[in-house]
């Protein structure tokens, strides 16, 4: 079964000693192939903004480097050129990417025994696109942190890069922004849904949240709708699934 | 100049914590199974909730006809997701598709 958490196989796992370390790194920037295609694209348009927005070289590149958040970068450009309050677009940010910390917490069985500067390192590097390509590798046999380093440093690198090229270039490449190479993120996460609905309630699941976040998107303010889809979602399930259970 | 320097050092701080935070302390805690129940459908959910607005909705709007190129890419990149589970295949195969769909609009 996918779905549960083999405990004592990702201990062995994690200890490495069959998996190479530099390989599983390989491995991982080499899935994440996808995600620097999708992330360029949209970090170029990104620093055309910022800078259209009033930042400055530098301070477009160092939100990338420091804050490495897509969808806060592009509201906190459209705050920062409303001269809104400090305050507001720090708040705003935390709500936008308090998403994070449930796929933070989804990722926490799986990195037992690991120090806490390990952690604290791979979840630098957690986004919505490299969390659904290391929850559906995590559900594979042979797994290594390494793979996560991979993926997290690839994507982070593509990120940054996209802004500096965006930042410093702006709108002198033109069309560089009509590609629709941003349709590389909607892609991967078709192929890495299909590929982990291996049951029929995880099927049933995610059909609930979609609906559910699609909902949310139109009622309400923000991006709450993938938090609030995610957890009512699983939570159906997980009750379904128990009930189900205790009554047969 | 200095200030949004300062703004956005302390996004960096407000992003970071919730990303680091759930993973520092709870993969060295032991984790009640029921919630751990729980946890096997967070991956599924997210995805399907990030992604069924990005194929449905434009600019906040419900958007299900054949002028939405995302939503029309987006039935052959499920079709070769489901006989590939290739990750790279279909990701190209969807490029493919919604250069192709683009092109038929335009």
């Amino acid at each position: 079964m996918q779905g549960e958490l083999p405990t004592e196989n990702i201990k062995e796992r994690n200890a490495g000693t069959e998996v190479k370390p530099a390989q599983e790194f390989k491995l991982g920037a080499l899935q994440a192939v996808p995600i620097m295609m999708g992330y360029f694209a949209l970090s170029v348009a990104y620093g055309v903004l910022a800078r259209d927005a009033g930042l400055s070289i530098l301070e477009t590149v160092a939100m990338s480097v420091l804050v490495y958040a897509g969808a806060a970068q592009f509201i906190a450009v459209g705050m920062f050129a409303a001269a809104m309050s400090p305050w507001a677009i720090i708040a705003t940010t935390f709500l936008v990417n308090l998403r994070h910390l449930l796929m933070s917490t989804s990722l926490a069985p799986y990195f037992q025994r690991l120090r806490l500067s390990t952690l604290a390192l791979l979840g630098t590097g957690i986004t919505d696109e490299t969390f659904a390509l290391n929850s559906a590798e995590l559900a594979k046999k042979r797994y290594h942190y390494f793979f996560t380093y991979g993926t997290n440093l690839a994507s982070y690198s593509a990120w940054c890069t996209g802004s500096l090229v965006g930042a410093v270039c702006g709108s002198a490449i033109p069309g560089l922004d009509k590609l629709p190479l941003d349709f590389a993120l909607p892609a991967m996460f078709i192929s890495l849904l299909v590929m982990q609905l291996t049951d029929r309630l995880l099927i049933i699941t995610a059909v609930l949240a979609g609906t559910l976040s699609l909902l949310f998107a139109m009622l309400l303010e923000g991006n709450w709708n993938i938090i609030l889809a995610t957890v009512l979602a699983a939570t159906i399930a997980a009750g379904w699934e128990k009930w189900r259970k205790n009554s047969g | 100049m200095a200030e949004k320097l300062w703004v956005i050092f302390a996004m960096a701080v407000v992003t970071y914590i919730p990303r680091m935070l759930p993973l520092v302390v709870l993969a060295n805690t032991k984790i009640p199974e029921g919630f751990i129940r729980w946890l096997r459908f967070i991956p599924v959910a997210v995805l399907a909730a990030l992604l069924s607005p990005q194929l449905l909705l434009q600019n906040s709007t419900l958007s299900v006809s054949v002028h939405n190129s995302y939503l029309l890419a987006a039935v052959p990149c499920f079709l070769v997701a489901w006989w590939t589970k290739n990750l790279f295949i279909t990701v190209t195969a969807g490029l493919v598709a919604v250069v192709f769909c683009q092109f038929l609009l335009s």
